[in-house]
């Protein structure tokens, strides 16, 4: 199988196996956060349990990680060596005549995506990582009250519109990103043949439906604070 | 109709091109525009110019000789055709057109707009045939029933007339509709099945070889493709390799 | 005795190719290998004998002038594939075959030869499934036929209207396989621009590298021309921008007869001349006669609205349309043969019929069929009292299913919708059934020079069937030479490597760069285009669908006059150590301008109308097939085989005097 993964379309399957991660990964996500809209408890309870969980810790979360970094790394090798296979450009490009511009920009997409990534690490991510293991304090308890942090630090994010805003901006950009690579990442595993239409409405729904569900959560605690 | 040509002039597979404005007057909009090209050549030939070298043959949409890279799409803005079928009716009086070679590092310019297509070639030697002796021996045509669907799927793929627009209009300039739709052609067929696995992992073997791009799914191919090969032959190509794959490593 | 021998082998026919393939000699395996083989041209002749003799073990080197050989212009066959497999069971039997194309061909061909190929018509088919050819199929899942011009059986096989492609892909396919293997050397985009004979015998080529202009020399110990027809002599054709006779003309003007240039079929279903821009005609395929019915307006009247745009053809009464077809042969009807079928719809034009504003047009009318069809599909979906519309809709899907490509090809050219509105046709040069002159193993007259598929004359006689051009090729690559060739071959066992350092590839090789060095230094002010348009022009007039002793004397003259011009006044740019296109065509130029005159010559000598060839002289004059084309079968049943002789003026006649044993010679009649 080396000899599959060394090949154009081995790199493709690649590709799309970590999307369908990624894809999965974002259901999960937006599951847990949506019940912060009508729960606090169950959000609260959903969000120490990820967070304190050995096999998510250590078992899932390493593979995310994987995952990201893999899809990304791999996006740009791809994405350079196919760069590479026209050397001199057209003087004229009519793109738009034949493809969609999402289709045509997936590297810009994924670029937008990496930088709120890295945000969104240094806003959730890096404090939970200091607070559990760097301070050792797994509790989940806000300091010096009851309850738990998980909720509060949320709606607390929140607050600030540019950061409304900048999530909103990726949120889009990760649909757009979607309404291409979710079709895509099916054909390249070859499943989309004979239900080409089914498989476009689905990816087209999903696309739609899993960052605006980010959207409105991130408007709903901006204006619910 | 009066036109102003911007064409790509290139002496030769080592030498640089460059872009160069050319009038043409008197346009029929019933022309083709191989025949609007003609023209210009005539044109170039009286005052003692070069005339611009492009591949042509049958002018008829099936050779795929044929090529070039019209207003920024691959045999212009029409659809289901090649650039001998298009017809100057479908541009404006006093447009501007731009003309351009096939762009792909595995599609060298040989001269102007004539480039070298052979890569083509080698992906078919590689495995795009059946291997059957030519003796006429073999078993009665009608020995083999095979489903009307299938049939007729085979020939949608192997409607192919390797001309390479899916290549030029490709971003990555990915071979892949190409290569899919003859994988695509013997692997819908009971007698391609014998060879389905060297067959499949050798032609992608020689098309990554040859320097094309990998294919992002854009579908851009599939709109620019004169003979509208379907996006879901590479689908199955991709398909075919895994299995292959598997069966052997 | 004439100095022609067809080596026809003895016995009934029935047996004459099995007797003779036991009796030939073979060359043995080993020994094939030190045997080099060249063929020129890589269509469905030159790609199927490329690959059967690389099979069968022999060195061979094939040349294209495209870049690939799945460019040939067989690819641009449409209609399908004669076999005699009666899979339909209607009657279809290797006899008829050999019948119907000896009719079709009004007795101009060689018996055995047309024998021969009917026999094997089956195997081929068998072959292409092989391959993986995806032939139509029928919903059982086995091969489906269609009817074709000039037949009573179903026996067309075919792939949508793309059967030439289809089948120049499975030999191309082949071609590939044995390239893979070492066995076939490909040299695309290189042109043959002469032959090399040694002690008599052909044993190489001079080919140009078409990308550098390199003059190269390459040697075998047997050449095989396979570069189809010369129908572009008429500049306008349904053939390729690049067909061209220079391999042809070249072989004959080193000994190999010409025979029977003037026997060209003019084809009736191409789509009409628009302008003097035009560069080629496009034909429709003739599948498009079994639904399509073909018509002019029979009111001068109806003709001038037509004509003017004032009225549209649909508008006009079934009672005021002229069917012409139909009414002058109720048997065959719309498929009479291509030749008949065209002179009649010149007829009509010449009348002042035509409907274009040319004048130089006739309809295809699907009307009927998309009724037809369209109340058989309401019957098979059970909708009980249909609305006209709705017929017309479930008609106008049958229609599109069978031959939605020429009709989508109709609509990008014409820009007018022939689902909607009848097309409008013309005939146009498409095929020449005349050719280099070959015997029963498809040699030329120079030992060691084979000439196979359309560029020889064999099995066509005056006119071609539909769907035997295909057959004929594959039949000839696949299964004929390749047996024929080993019989000469098995005498050069011991000859050893060809070596290309001798004094005749240097004469040969200075006369071809002594040409190319007086295109490329002369001083001339005309294009090419400018005198292969000229000479189209009289070829068209004086040497067309029906040809008369003035005029063809006069064409003799007039293209000898053009070519004396051409001589002077050609202009080449650029170099000739490049690509150049320009260079490319004077030389086919060239060799067209010499072919043209013994073309009308050829016509002038035969003083008789048969096939495609039809002499105003020779038509009868009563009884039931008053004005019909004439054949004088007593004076004229022989192959003209003409032998170079510097002018093509002072060609010499030799004649193959023609024996019908097994058919009986009579008037064709398709009333």
């Amino acid at each position: 199988m080396s000899g599959f993964f060394n090949s154009s379309i081995g790199r493709k399957y690649a590709m799309a196996l970590s999307a369908f991660f990624l894809i999965i990964f974002l259901v999960i996500h937006l599951a847990v956060n949506i019940t912060s809209l009508f729960s606090e408890d169950l959000f609260n309870q959903l969000s120490h349990f990820m967070g304190t969980n050995p096999l998510i810790q250590f078992a899932m979360q390493p593979v995310l990680i994987f995952g990201v970094v893999f899809h990304f790394i791999m996006g740009f090798v791809l994405e350079l060596k196919n760069k590479g296979s026209r050397n001199v450009k057209y003087a004229k490009n009519n793109g738009s005549a034949n493809s969609t511009w999402m289709s045509r920009n997936m590297i810009y997409s994924g670029l937008v995506i990496l930088a709120f990534i890295v945000l969104h690490f240094i806003d959730f991510w890096i404090p939970e990582l200091n607070t559990k293991y760097v301070q050792g304090d797994m509790s989940g308890m806000l300091a010096g009250e009851e309850g738990f942090r998980y909720f509060e630090e949320l709606q607390h994010k929140f607050v600030e519109p540019w950061r409304v805003g900048a999530y909103i901006v990726a949120f889009i950009l990760l649909a757009l990103h979607l309404l291409h690579g979710f079709t895509s990442a099916f054909q390249s595993v070859g499943a989309t043949m004979g239900r080409k239409k089914t498989m476009k409405n689905i990816g087209k729904a999903y696309s739609i439906l899993i960052p605006l569900g980010f959207i409105v959560i991130a408007l709903f605690h901006h204006f619910n604070h | 109709m009066n036109l102003t040509l911007k064409i790509w002039r290139q002496k030769g597979p080592q030498e640089k091109g460059k872009m160069v404005d050319y009038k043409v007057s008197d346009i029929s909009e019933h022309m083709s525009f191989l025949e609007m090209m003609d023209v210009l050549n005539e044109q170039l030939v009286n005052s003692g110019e070069e005339p611009v070298a492009f591949d042509h043959d049958c002018r008829e949409g099936i050779c795929g000789m044929c090529s070039l890279h019209i207003n920024g799409e691959a045999h212009g803005p029409d659809r289901g055709i090649t650039t001998c079928q298009l017809h100057m009716r479908m541009f404006k009086d006093g447009e501007t057109i731009t003309i351009e070679p096939w762009r792909a590092k595995a599609f060298p310019v040989i001269k102007d707009l004539v480039v070298d297509r052979t890569a083509f070639e080698r992906i078919q030697q590689a495995g795009g045939y059946i291997s059957v002796n030519t003796s006429g021996n073999t078993q009665d045509a009608n020995a083999i029933p095979i489903s009307k669907h299938a049939a007729d799927e085979a020939m949608d793929a192997a409607a192919c007339i390797g001309c390479g627009a899916c290549v030029a209009s490709c971003k990555n300039s990915s071979a892949m509709l190409f290569v899919g739709a003859k994988v695509s052609q013997f692997a819908l067929l009971p007698q391609g099945q014998v060879e389905a696995v060297d067959r499949v992992k050798n032609m992608v073997a020689q098309m990554d070889l040859e320097g094309f791009g990998n294919c992002t799914n854009t579908g851009a191919c599939e709109v620019e493709c004169p003979k509208e090969i379907s996006l879901e032959n590479i689908a199955r190509m991709n398909r075919e390799l895994v299995k292959a794959s598997l069966i052997k490593f | 005795m004439s100095v022609l021998d067809s080596k026809v082998p003895k016995g009934p026919i029935k047996d004459k190719w099995t007797t003779y393939k036991d009796k030939i000699n073979l060359v043995n395996p080993a020994n094939k290998r030190h045997i080099d083989v060249i063929v020129v041209g890589t269509g469905l002749a030159g790609g199927s004998a490329a690959a059967s003799l690389a099979e069968l073990g022999y060195n061979v080197k094939a040349f294209a002038y495209q870049d690939s050989p799945r460019r040939a212009h067989s690819i641009a066959a449409q209609g399908g594939i004669n076999a005699a497999k009666n899979y339909m069971g209607d009657g279809d039997s290797t006899y008829r075959l050999f019948y119907d194309t000896v009719k079709g061909g009004d007795y101009r061909s060689r018996e055995a030869n047309v024998y021969r190929l009917a026999e094997v018509s089956a195997n081929i088919i068998d072959q292409c499934v092989a391959q993986g050819v995806p032939f139509a199929r029928d919903y059982g899942g086995l091969l489906d036929n269609r009817s074709f011009g000039g037949v009573l059986v179903s026996r067309t096989f075919y792939a949508k209207g793309q059967t030439g492609q289809q089948l120049l892909l499975g030999c191309y396919s082949a071609m590939n396989r044995q390239i893979a293997r070492g066995k076939i050397e490909m040299y695309n985009r290189h042109e043959m621009l002469d032959v090399v004979k040694v002690d008599g015998k052909a044993r190489g080529i001079i080919a140009r590298n078409l990308i550098t202009g390199e003059i190269e020399r390459h040697s075998a110990h047997a050449v095989v021309i396979a570069t189809g027809g010369y129908g572009n002599v008429y500049f306008l054709s349904t053939n390729a921008m690049g067909s061209n006779a220079t391999a042809a003309w070249k072989i004959h003007k080193k000994g190999a007869f010409f025979a029977n240039p003037c026997f060209t079929q003019i084809h009736p279903t191409c789509i009409p001349r628009s302008g003097d821009y035009q560069s080629k005609l496009t034909l429709m395929s003739e599948s498009l006669r079994n639904d399509g019915r073909i018509w002019v307006p029979k009111n001068m009247d109806d003709v001038k609205g037509i004509q003017e745009g004032t009225l549209k053809p649909t508008q006009l009464k079934e009672e005021d349309r002229d069917y012409f077809l139909e009414r002058r042969y109720p048997a065959f009807g719309n498929l009479v043969p291509r030749d008949v079928a065209s002179r009649a719809a010149k007829e009509r034009c010449d009348a002042g019929h035509g409907v274009n504003a040319t004048g130089e047009a006739v309809y295809l009318d699907f009307a009927a069929a998309i009724e037809r069809y369209g109340t058989e599909q309401a019957k098979i979906h059970g909708v009980s009292n249909p609305t006209k519309e709705k017929i017309i809709e479930l008609g106008e899907a049958v229609i599109e299913e069978k031959y939605g490509n020429l009709f989508q090809m109709y609509e990008k050219i014409i820009d007018e919708n022939p689902y909607k509105t009848p097309m409008m046709i013309y005939p146009a040069t498409h095929y020449t059934m005349g050719g280099v002159w070959v015997d029963y193993n498809l040699m030329t007259t120079v030992p060691g020079l084979y000439c196979i598929g359309e560029a020889n004359f064999s099995d066509h006689g005056a006119n071609r069937l539909g769907a035997s051009a295909l057959m004929q090729g594959l039949a000839d690559g696949y299964f004929v030479l390749p047996y024929t060739i080993g019989d000469y071959l098995a005498d050069d066992i011991r000859t050893g490597p060809i070596s290309t350092s001798t004094k005749e590839f240097d004469e040969v090789e200075k006369e071809v760069k002594d040409r190319i060095d007086f295109f490329m230094n002369n001083k001339g002010t005309k294009s090419v285009d400018h005198f292969h348009k000229r000479l189209g022009k009289v070829m068209w007039d004086k040497v067309g669908m029906a040809r008369n002793e003035k005029g063809l004397k006069e064409a003799m003259a007039e293209i000898k006059e053009i070519r004396e011009e051409f001589w002077k006044d050609v202009k080449v740019p650029g170099s000739h150590n490049e690509m150049n296109l320009e260079l490319e065509k004077a030389g086919r130029v060239a060799d067209f301008l010499e072919l043209g005159e013994l073309f009308a010559k050829d016509a002038l000598v035969r003083e008789e109308s048969c096939g495609g060839h039809f002499r105003e002289e020779s038509v009868e004059l009563e009884g039931e097939q008053k004005g019909e084309a004439k054949r004088k079968d007593k004076e004229f049943a022989f192959v003209s085989a003409w032998e170079y002789k510097g002018e093509p003026a002072d060609a010499v006649l030799h004649k193959e005097q023609l024996e019908f044993k097994d058919i009986e010679l009579k008037q064709r009649s398709y009333k």
